[in-house]
């Protein structure tokens, strides 16, 4: 057992100001982007950074209880974490409340509360406990199917939500995996299906087809001829063949309009400045003219006059990018790649397989929400409504994130007790 | 894979990623300036602040031009919802055809952003409309000014405004689409000083177009500086009454202050309402008047050519005598012919013969100006030298060239060059037999009103000029241009001029003169009839006068189109101008 003294002596400290500091930074950025030239105190309530801070409030609340508790308390109730979290999600299919197309809030009067932003953390637990029960670090092919149902489940009870950017974020655990020795050929894999998609959906079909052939020929040169080889590249071939035409027929009849259209938009198939381009558009505009180093705090003419949709939530980027310019961007992304890698070398430095895995699913999520959420504002990614960790206005999301990191910290500062 | 290994992988992809951003970054804020170009498109709005033109008085004062509050009808097509079109267009007049043709034209332009829906709606019409314009959001009122002429009349003078092509607004960024300039006359000609400067004001707008401020605290943003007034130089009264005596007549009147090239009047009849061709009905009146038959338009006192005719005989007279080929005690016998060839003459009309110089003038003797072009010729050992010489001094007069006066548009006549008879003929192969013509103001010659005008100014002062010009002081200017202050000589000297006036005069006091009229005698005129030969119609009738004789205050030209003899119409109608002028200054 840790001692109480020690409590406070072990947690990483470093972790927690990198914390603050991005929760302080998201807090300004709101009230930039809310500021307007009447009502601009701080501590408003009907304001959204007021509320903001009083969510921040609330997380460091929770965030001093998760780490003063008992490690045990997480580890032995993770499954039934995970229980309780699918059951709300199911739930949530018949008494949940629409938001933005989509149906994951929970509606209690004055207070809502979006089951999906909890069962990434409820995941990450049970799949650290999983993974804890088997002492080697070998999966065989059960295993790997037990882990990545436990990933899959939630994330297609999301996608029935129809919040597809939570449920991407889902895709991280794949990483996870991967450090807990999932072969790389998962992500060879996955990198290969990926270009494979983009190449059948930027291309005419015709051509796909002589680039695809002319790539199996040359695999086919090198490799020795044998007749096994070529039944091999065959099969390969007919499925690259056959994936392609149903990804291409699904995107175009299958998905909704627009999350077609958002994809064909960020490929750069599609021009719509005033249609479903528009949002990245006067993202791009906004952070474009920041400058080199910015236009100033409260002084972003195209956030805070509202050209940027969702400017407080999901672009929330917009306004650092507008006021604080590259070099603001720079410092910021260099502050949140320090907390990733922070989190990646605690997770290293423990000795248990829970708190390993638990750790680099924290750092995993954190890095797809920062890469979906900071491509799309720039036009490297689908516009799919997920938040920026830390930084995008919202209790939920906070609160959650918090949950998410600081039961990390309460791990790590145990993790001379924790020895599996 | 070892395990070490795939926590660096891990590690490395998120640097990775933090790096392609940091990069896109770096190429949309520091590279690419289009993002900062949109931002500015995004927010900023640049209000025109129209300046209010500047006004124009005559030389005593009196109004000519000035201007009236008008409203312009705004639209920004967004806002616009259905509404009852039929309230809206009687409201302001216009078919539906016209309302649904102009909304569609300002949607073309953009939905966002204001058009121009209607011009210069008038005052009472507006407020008639701002009752109303609850009902149809999307549109405005602007207050814009309109020009006003309140002297009829006046359209070749004052000229009229018209909007910007995009020719002009290639050449000169001042002008805007939409804008108006002036198109002719004295809104053409000073169109710089009276349209002022505009001002500009930026605001910041949001998403909705709604206004959210100034753009820094609207330090960039500059006043309108209203456009300058100007003092013109004619005088009213005299220009009205000039346009009574020419009514239902094709002609022009320029009247010139000799002492300092002040234009008094400039009529050219038939004329026009310069208030027609403003506001809703122009392009319905333009058409009208510029397919009338007798082309009210065309401004004939500065673009009308004609043969100067019998007055051109006192220039001629003048080269004579500076050239010392005609004595002025010489007596010429006058038997109502002249032959310059052995069968091909120039008749004279009836006069009592022996005439001198003075005596021809007063007769306006055409075999004596003959003889005296045969003289002058011979002087010299070719046809070509006489003729460039005398070219010289023409020229000299200011005629056959630009007048560089302060009106848009002008015409340089024609003084043929010695080379257009040398192809004509060929060289050595004319004389001054072959261009008789030319002694007495017709052949080839054209000459314009004001460039007559000029040369009756010319010999009122004796040999010297100040190029005629029609405003007289500017606002806030210390001097008009340089070119009206000037004097400009003539080539003939001034001792040269009392002989050929002694004439002039006598054609106005003497009882045979061809303008005798004993009623003026008291204003002392000196004047000289022309017609003109018209190879179109009947002959033009022509006249010039300057008075007093003695420091001559008013030097005129006059021409009647198709009106026959000089005499008949154009010398009691310059005299009759003359008379007004004399009675209006003792006033």
């Amino acid at each position: 057992m840790r001692k109480a003294k020690n409590i406070f002596e072990n947690i990483d400290y470093l972790s927690v100001i990198f914390y603050l500091v991005l929760v302080f930074i998201g807090f300004f950025n709101i009230y930039a982007s809310e500021f307007n030239d009447d009502a601009n105190e701080i501590f408003n309530l009907s304001k959204r950074h007021g509320k903001q801070l009083l969510f921040i409030f609330i997380s460091s609340l929770i965030a001093f209880f998760l780490i003063i508790i008992d490690w045990k308390f997480f580890f032995s109730l993770s499954f039934i974490i995970y229980a309780i979290s699918i059951s709300s999600l199911i739930l949530i299919l018949f008494v949940g409340k629409i938001t933005n197309g989509s149906l994951s809030w929970f509606d209690f009067g004055n207070f809502r509360i979006q089951p999906s932003e909890f069962a990434k953390f409820a995941t990450a637990l049970a799949l650290a406990r999983y993974i804890n029960l088997f002492s080697i670090k070998k999966f065989n092919f059960s295993k790997t199917i037990l882990c990545f149902s436990l990933v899959l489940i939630p994330l297609l009870l999301i996608t029935i939500q129809n919040d597809t950017g939570t449920a991407l974020v889902f895709l991280s655990f794949v990483l996870v995996l991967y450090r807990e020795g999932l072969t790389e050929n998962v992500l060879i894999f996955g990198l290969s299906i990926f270009l494979l998609t983009i190449m059948c959906l930027i291309l005419d079909f015709f051509v796909f087809l002589i680039i695809l052939f002319f790539i199996v020929s040359v695999i086919f040169y090198f490799l020795k001829k044998k007749k096994k080889n070529i039944i091999n590249i065959l099969v390969l071939f007919v499925f690259c063949i056959a994936y392609s035409y149903s990804v291409s027929y699904i995107v175009k009849n299958i998905l909704p309009k627009h999350q077609s259209d958002r994809i064909m938009v960020v490929l750069g198939q599609k021009k719509d400045p005033y249609g479903i381009g528009y949002n990245v558009i006067q993202s791009k505009i906004a952070i474009g003219s920041g400058g080199l180093i910015g236009k100033g705090f409260l002084k972003g003419t195209q956030t805070r006059f509202d050209f940027v949709p969702e400017q407080s939530t999901d672009f929330i980027f917009c306004t650092i990018g507008e006021e604080w310019g590259f070099s603001g961007a720079l410092i910021f992304i260099s502050l949140y790649l320090a907390l990733l890698l922070r989190i990646l070398f605690l997770s290293e430095r423990q000795r248990s397989n829970f708190s390993r895995v638990y750790g680099y699913s924290v750092a995993c999520i954190l890095f797809v929400h920062f890469l979906i959420n900071i491509g799309m504002t720039i036009g490297l990614f689908p516009v799919v409504g997920i938040p920026l960790p830390f930084i995008s206005y919202g209790g939920s999301s906070l609160i959650s994130f918090t949950i998410l990191l600081f039961v990390f910290l309460n791990l790590d500062s145990y993790r001379l007790q924790i020895l599996r | 894979m070892k395990n070490a290994l795939r926590k660096n992988v891990v590690a490395l992809f998120f640097i990775a990623v933090s790096l392609i951003f940091l990069v896109k970054l770096f190429y949309i804020q520091v590279l690419n300036e289009e993002y900062k170009f949109s931002a500015k498109n995004n927010v900023l709005r640049y209000d025109v602040l129209q300046p209010v033109r500047g006004l124009v008085f005559d030389r005593d004062s009196n109004l000519i031009v000035s201007n009236q509050p008008a409203f312009d009808i705004i639209v920004v097509p967004r806002e616009v919802t259905k509404i009852d079109t039929t309230v809206f267009c009687n409201s302001i007049n216009i078919q539906k055809v016209d309302f649904i043709e102009k909304l569609n034209s300002a949607i073309e332009y953009s939905k966002y952003r204001e058009s121009i829906f209607e011009k210069q709606i008038d005052a009472i019409t507006a407020a008639n409309f701002r009752e109303k314009l609850y009902q149809f959001p999307g549109f405005y009122l602007r207050k814009v000014t309109k020009r006003i002429y309140p002297h009829k009349n006046l359209g070749h003078l004052i000229g009229f405004m018209g909007e910007v092509n995009s020719k002009k607004m290639k050449e000169d960024d001042f002008y805007i689409k939409g804008d108006l300039l002036g198109v002719s006359g004295i809104e053409a000609s000073y169109e710089n000083k009276l349209r002022g400067e505009k001002g500009m004001s930026i605001r910041l707008v949001d998403v909705h177009n709604r206004t959210q401020g100034k753009f820094n605290n609207g330090e960039y943003d500059t006043l309108a500086i209203r456009g300058k007034n100007l003092i013109s130089t004619i005088d009213i009264e005299l220009q009205k009454y000039g346009n009574q005596l020419l009514y239902d007549k094709l002609g022009s009147i320029v009247a010139i202050n000799p002492k300092n090239g002040e234009i008094l009047s400039l009529v050219s009849s038939p004329n026009f309402d310069p208030e027609k061709l403003s506001g809703k009905n122009r392009s319905k009146n333009y058409k009208k008047l510029i397919n009338n038959r007798t082309k009210p338009m065309f401004n004939r006192a500065l673009l009308g050519e004609y043969p100067p005719g019998s007055t051109f005989k006192v220039i001629n007279s003048l080269i004579c005598l500076q050239e010392k080929t005609l004595n002025v005690n010489n007596f010429y016998n006058c038997d109502g012919k002249y032959f310059f060839e052995k069968d091909r003459s120039v008749k004279c009309h009836k006069h009592t013969s022996k005439v001198n110089l003075s005596d021809a003038i007063k007769y306006s003797c055409n075999p004596f100006f003959c003889e005296n072009f045969e003289k002058y010729f011979n002087k010299f050992d070719t046809s070509e030298k006489a003729y460039k010489n005398w070219f010289a001094h023409v020229t000299s007069f200011g005629i056959g060239d630009w007048m560089n006066n302060d009106f848009f548009s002008g015409r340089k006549g024609l003084l043929p060059k010695a080379d257009y008879y040398n192809n004509y003929y060929g060289e050595n192969n004319w004389n001054s037999s072959t261009i008789i013509s030319m002694s007495i103001g017709q052949g080839e010659l054209l000459i314009t009103p004001i460039q007559l005008a000029n040369v009756s100014a010319i010999i009122a002062n004796r040999g010297f000029f100040y190029t005629p010009h029609i405003i007289k002081t500017i606002e806030n200017e210390l001097s008009i241009d340089s070119n009206f202050t000037n004097k400009k000589f003539c080539s003939v000297n001034k001792e040269h001029f009392k002989y050929v006036i002694e004439g002039m005069f006598d054609v106005v006091n003497s009882k045979n003169g061809t303008a005798y009229n004993a009623e003026i005698a008291r204003f002392n005129i000196c004047g000289k009839t022309g017609t003109a030969q018209n190879p179109h119609g009947d002959d033009h009738s022509i006249y010039i006068a300057f008075a007093p004789k003695n420091n001559p205050e008013i030097a005129i030209a006059v021409f009647i189109e198709n009106a026959g003899w000089g005499s008949k119409w154009a010398a009691p109608i310059g005299n009759n101008l003359i008379q007004k002028y004399f009675e209006l200054k003792d006033k």
